[in-house]
């Protein structure tokens, strides 16, 4: 009798806590931006060139490789020559590379706009890298650090979040690289298949605001 | 107040089986032998003139990470790029410092490139007097360990996880003194 007294209270003291688990997971994605399978809002931002840039100023893309970076973070210095060769890899396959600065250069003087165009002049972007001047679009998304990836897919509904994270699994060397997440997410819907691995983690510098 | 008694209770026991089933035995079995083995330095990539180790993750996780005694481990992962770590490091120093009678050590992980070690991090320490315990992970394959640390960490820094064999929290943010402070006077 007593062991189905405690039968009861354990199994009831389960729904409760997996209730509360499921209760506090949901309010964790809602107020940490995008998650899987969300829809990207439009953006509209000031490129290095002096240009707005939106999505829909490429009516033929597949998708896009969005990439929260910056201009000293050791860790975006490290990803930028992988960036520019994934433009160059997936621009002609319907995926192009937009790259968004997310700091504010009134905390980080290094992002300023001035010295964001002298970086992409300097390393020879073939994307836009773009300022985020009223410093929305990177809490829109969730975006916590630089380098941070968000790949989308242009599908009927909308631009559908397909896989957020690090570019690949080594972030200091290029040449030790064994996964490349982002990559073979991007290969994936090229092929028309699911994205199998959707979330990575790295470390990365933090956003400054 | 019972029902929430009841509810904590089976948190923990859900968190125990958690516990277990991440914890595969195979695994177990290797943390035993090489806490028996106590200076297997496998794991122990390197020890610099300095004293200051460097670890890839199963190193760190095994010489600090898995420590389970009456001490609270304060563990900052910081790099000497990163503003609001280096601007937090003296308060950790103080909470160090002052709450060394209850057993408190602060540990500061350098997640700097290695080649930065000898050039950037050994003065930077050097310059401002660090008296706690700096190691430095090598690990690139952030993805791997990242979750191991906490679920909760996204890979931004700052970063703070504290411990001791009754509690453990982690905080993906930087702190003033009395923040800090604070948490870890709730964790004693």
């Amino acid at each position: 009798m007593k062991n189905k007294r405690i039968l009861f209270v354990l199994s009831l003291v389960i729904t409760a806590s997996l209730a509360l688990a499921g209760f506090t997971a949901g309010e964790n994605e809602d107020s940490y931006g995008y998650s899987i399978g969300d829809y990207a809002a439009e953006i509209n931002l000031l490129n290095v060139d002096g240009n707005m840039v939106s999505y829909e100023d490429y009516p033929k893309a597949k998708g896009f490789i969005v990439i929260f970076t910056c201009n000293t973070c050791p860790y975006a210095v490290a990803s930028e020559d992988r960036i520019i060769a994934l433009d160059a890899e997936f621009k002609g396959k319907g995926y192009p590379v937009i790259a968004i600065n997310p700091n504010n250069p009134e905390v980080q003087p290094d992002d300023t706009y001035e010295l964001m165009q002298a970086k992409a002049k300097d390393k020879g972007f073939t994307f836009p890298y773009l300022y985020d001047k009223t410093n929305t679009v990177y809490a829109q998304y969730g975006a916590t650090k630089t380098p941070h990836v968000y790949l989308l897919e242009n599908t009927k509904k909308g631009r559908m979040v397909q896989y957020i994270g690090a570019i690949d699994d080594n972030v200091r060397t290029a040449s030790a690289v064994k996964e490349r997440f982002l990559a073979n997410a991007v290969n994936e819907l090229l092929a028309g298949k699911e994205v199998s691995v959707k979330e990575t983690k790295a470390i990365g510098c933090s956003v400054k605001q | 107040m019972k029902f929430l008694s009841y509810v904590l209770i089976g948190l923990q026991v859900i968190s125990c089986v958690d516990n277990k089933k991440i914890t595969s035995e195979p695994e177990q079995a290797a943390i035993v032998e090489s806490s028996v083995e106590s200076k297997s330095n496998d794991d122990l990539i390197a020890e610099l003139r300095s004293g200051i180790m460097v670890y890839n993750f199963e190193g760190l996780d095994r010489a600090l990470l898995q420590k389970n005694n009456d001490t609270t481990y304060v563990v900052n992962f910081w790099a000497t790029w990163c503003k609001p770590c280096v601007k937090e490091m003296p308060y950790f120093e103080k909470v160090g410092a002052e709450y060394a009678k209850d057993k408190v050590k602060v540990v500061f992980v350098s997640l700097d490139f290695p080649d930065r070690l000898e050039p950037l991090v050994v003065p930077f320490i050097e310059k401002n007097k660090i008296r706690s315990e700096v190691v430095l992970l090598d690990d690139a394959d952030a993805n791997s360990w990242i979750p191991k640390v906490s679920d909760e960490w996204q890979g931004a820094i700052p970063a703070t996880l504290m411990f001791n064999n009754k509690k453990r929290a982690f905080f993906e943010r930087s702190f003033t003194f009395e923040e800090l402070e604070k948490e870890v006077q709730s964790i004693l």
